[in-house]
């Protein structure tokens, strides 16, 4: 368990071009099914950069931490904007945890240090 | 599916540099920035944008000048974290380079946050805070809008030789399949370190979740090691003091919110080992080691204190993890959550790591002069791949591909183009898709899980505590020799998979290595990282040296012992009983009276 992909919302970034997960993932580990929707080839290979699930401009990729590392339930999500990324992360009962961090720009930087 | 041998590619260039990380980027911004006139190509594995080991980001520049620091300052640290063993020079040059290498980043986007003083917020004495999660994309897209052609998807397997230099190199199309052959009148080498040679931290699906980038497997090291190059102080394995599972880094924690390392019945116990010293200045791999040995005394496992933390503090920690170790965000976050519905802060659990070899954090690599050349002419080294500087990380890796280019294009400017010998490109061709024409042969994973079980049982795996002992360094290398029957039955059915197979063919070439530089060093001079259980001690009139190798045509390694040459520099090594004392202190806690 890594990297999930919700195919109801994946649309291959609208393009016909090289969608951005599948340019990213340093593992050479996503690839777009014969459905025209995003899959990781094998979540054993996956570092858990996290690179898909911020590159993925409708949030379609979540993470989740193998099973073998027990922490089941809970997955996060993100979301690079210009100048910030957006984070959410789902505790196990359901809550969700909003985080932010400077992406690239200059001082000064407002979330928490 | 993509036929595993198409067609073959031939490019030429002045500068090729094979490796699109952390210096590779920086290398062809600062080549176009010399000379616009020079062909430069970069030869990436992955995808510029997220490839390497700063693909999840970083969230600290732990090479920097803070103020009242010096070039020198920061060389009297690094020989004194490695008891001795330094290239000063390197050192020194790379010291003097790398507050302008990190202005020069943050002009380019990264996001530096500034005291009112306008200096970088200091993490440490050489350390400073970034928000680096998007360092990666920052770094590739000025690489990709210097004008160096970007050539994506390419795994580098050899170095091209005429006359005894280095005239290109080779590498196949992980997607397309094709063989590419890239002239060049300079090569810099900056594929990064190698993770995976011994057996992870974690099993099976969580394999993978490493400190190390597992798609940094060593392709630079094998190359050089296969074709003559001379390589240093593989011995000096670096081993990172993580948090459990989630393998991320303990600093955090400890530096932003003062957490002590606590053994199970509270104490904090880095004092105890130190405290002649102060419990503070304990070196980087005796803080591994002593979190070893009071597991050993039945005082473990180790943690870091969070105890009276108020939970609220750990959303910067969390925003932190995020920006380089997302998994461990979600574990902090998870453990909050418990914090917030009733209990205190669990403690956070510590432990090692599985050994790397990477030269940015400790010793290993090609051994380089000033201008990070190589013992081929022309090749260059920067960055991970490279040796004898320690302490260099990401903003010593940009320093030191300044350093390797500005003598690059120097030398690039009087050369005739590059011709590479068609009979050597055939062979390397062939070597290349031998396992497209082995159906049925051997998966790579097995091979690697076979390379890995044997570096972990006889060479100071994580499953052995580190320590090794000469017995098991002649099994080891008995067992790696024999494992060349299984790296030629290996077998590809697509370009991804082939990319496997070289993999573990150049993890192979440098465990090989790496296990000649164990055996050589009869000593015990860096506890956990070269820990000889037959000889315990440290022996500075023997081995205040290099230990370098050279694996010659016919296969054997012949190992080059080189001096070590001290710069005019005041510097006072660690006492040579300090080993001892973490000892000492074992045994005096020990006893019950």
């Amino acid at each position: 368990m890594a990297i999930f992909v919700d195919e109801h919302v994946c649309n291959r970034c609208g393009t016909a071009e090289e969608p951005m997960c599948v340019r990213d993932c340093p593992g050479d580990l996503m690839f777009i099914k014969a459905n025209d929707k995003a899959s990781i080839t094998d979540n054993r290979e996956c570092w858990d950069c996290a690179a898909c699930v911020k590159v993925c401009p409708t949030q379609a990729i979540h993470m989740q931490l193998p099973t073998s590392l027990v922490v089941r339930g809970v997955t996060l999500k993100g979301r690079a904007l210009k100048h910030k990324t957006t984070w959410s992360i789902r505790l196990r009962d359901g809550e969700e945890k909003t985080y932010e961090t400077p992406s690239t720009g200059k001082p000064p930087f407002t979330p928490s240090l | 599916m993509t036929t595993v041998h198409a067609g073959r590619v031939e490019l030429d260039c002045d500068l090729l540099i094979i490796g699109g990380g952390a210096a590779g980027c920086v290398a062809a911004v600062e080549a176009k920035e010399l000379d616009p006139s020079l062909r430069v190509i970069v030869m990436e594995k992955a995808h510029v944008y997220r490839s390497g080991c700063l693909a999840a980001g970083i969230s600290a520049l732990n090479a920097y000048l803070t103020p009242g620091e010096t070039a020198e300052s920061f060389l009297r640290y690094a020989i004194r974290e490695t008891v001795g063993v330094v290239r000063d020079d390197l050192t020194l040059s790379m010291a003097h380079e790398l507050n302008a290498q990190v202005k020069r980043v943050e002009d380019w986007g990264l996001p530096i946050p500034r005291d009112e003083q306008g200096h970088p917020l200091k993490r440490g004495r050489a350390s400073i805070k970034i928000f680096g999660e998007r360092i990666k994309p920052i770094l590739g897209k000025r690489a990709e809008a210097s004008g160096a052609q970007i050539l994506n998807r390419i795994n580098a397997t050899g170095l091209a030789m005429r006359d005894g230099r280095v005239v290109g190199a080779y590498g196949f199309g992980v997607r397309d399949g094709r063989f590419y052959e890239v002239r060049a009148k300079c090569v810099l080498i900056a594929t990064g370190g190698a993770a995976g040679i011994y057996r992870p931290s974690n099993p099976g699906m969580a394999a993978h979740r490493m400190w190390y980038s597992p798609f940094n497997t060593g392709a630079g090291l094998a190359m050089g090691i296969r074709a003559g190059a001379e390589m240093t102080s593989f011995e000096f394995r670096f081993i990172p003091l993580r948090i459990k599972d989630a393998i991320a880094p303990t600093g955090e924690i400890a530096q932003w919110l003062g957490a002590k390392q606590i053994n199970s019945l509270g104490e904090p116990y880095l004092e105890k080992y130190y405290e002649h010293l102060g419990g503070k200045r304990m070196l980087t791999q005796d803080r591994l080691y002593a979190t070893l040995m009071e597991c050993r005394a039945g005082r473990g496992p180790c943690y870091l204190d969070l105890r009276g933390v108020n939970p609220r503090k750990l959303d910067g920690t969390i925003t932190s993890y995020l920006s380089m170790a997302p998994s461990a965000a979600m574990i902090m976050s998870d453990e909050a959550y418990y914090a917030r519905a009733g209990g205190e802060m669990a403690p956070v659990e510590i432990t090692g790591g599985e050994p790397h070899v990477v030269g940015g954090h400790g010793l290993s690599g090609f051994w380089i002069d000033e201008q990070r050349r190589t013992t081929l002419p022309g090749l260059w080294a920067a960055g991970d791949v490279a040796g004898g500087t320690p302490k260099k990380y990401a903003s010593g890796a940009w320093a030191e591909a300044v350093i390797a280019i500005r003598d690059m294009v120097e030398q690039a400017r009087a050369r005739p183009a590059a011709v590479i010998e068609p009979e050597e490109a055939k062979t390397e061709e062939a070597r290349v898709y031998a396992p497209a024409d082995a159906p049925g042969g051997v998966p790579a994973r097995e091979v690697e899980e076979r390379l890995q079980k044997v570096m972990d049982e006889y060479a100071g795996g994580i499953g052995v505590q580190y320590g090794y002992a000469e017995g098991g360094l002649r099994l080891a290398r008995l067992h790696l020799s024999r494992l060349a029957h299984e790296l030629a039955a290996l077998s590809a059915e697509s370009p991804y998979e082939l990319m496997h197979c070289h993999e573990v063919i150049d993890r192979v070439d440098v465990a090989e290595t790496l296990v000649a530089h164990m055996t050589h060093r009869k000593e015990t001079r860096w506890h956990c990282y070269q820990e000889r259980l037959d000889f315990p001690e440290r022996d500075d009139a023997r081995y205040m040296l290099f230990v370098n190798s050279v694996k010659g045509p016919d296969g054997t390694i012949r190992v080059i012992e080189r001096p070590i040459v001290r710069a005019e520099i005041d510097v006072v090594l660690p006492a040579l009983e300090d080993g001892a004392m973490i000892r000492g202190a074992r045994t005096r806690a020990d006893d019950p009276s």
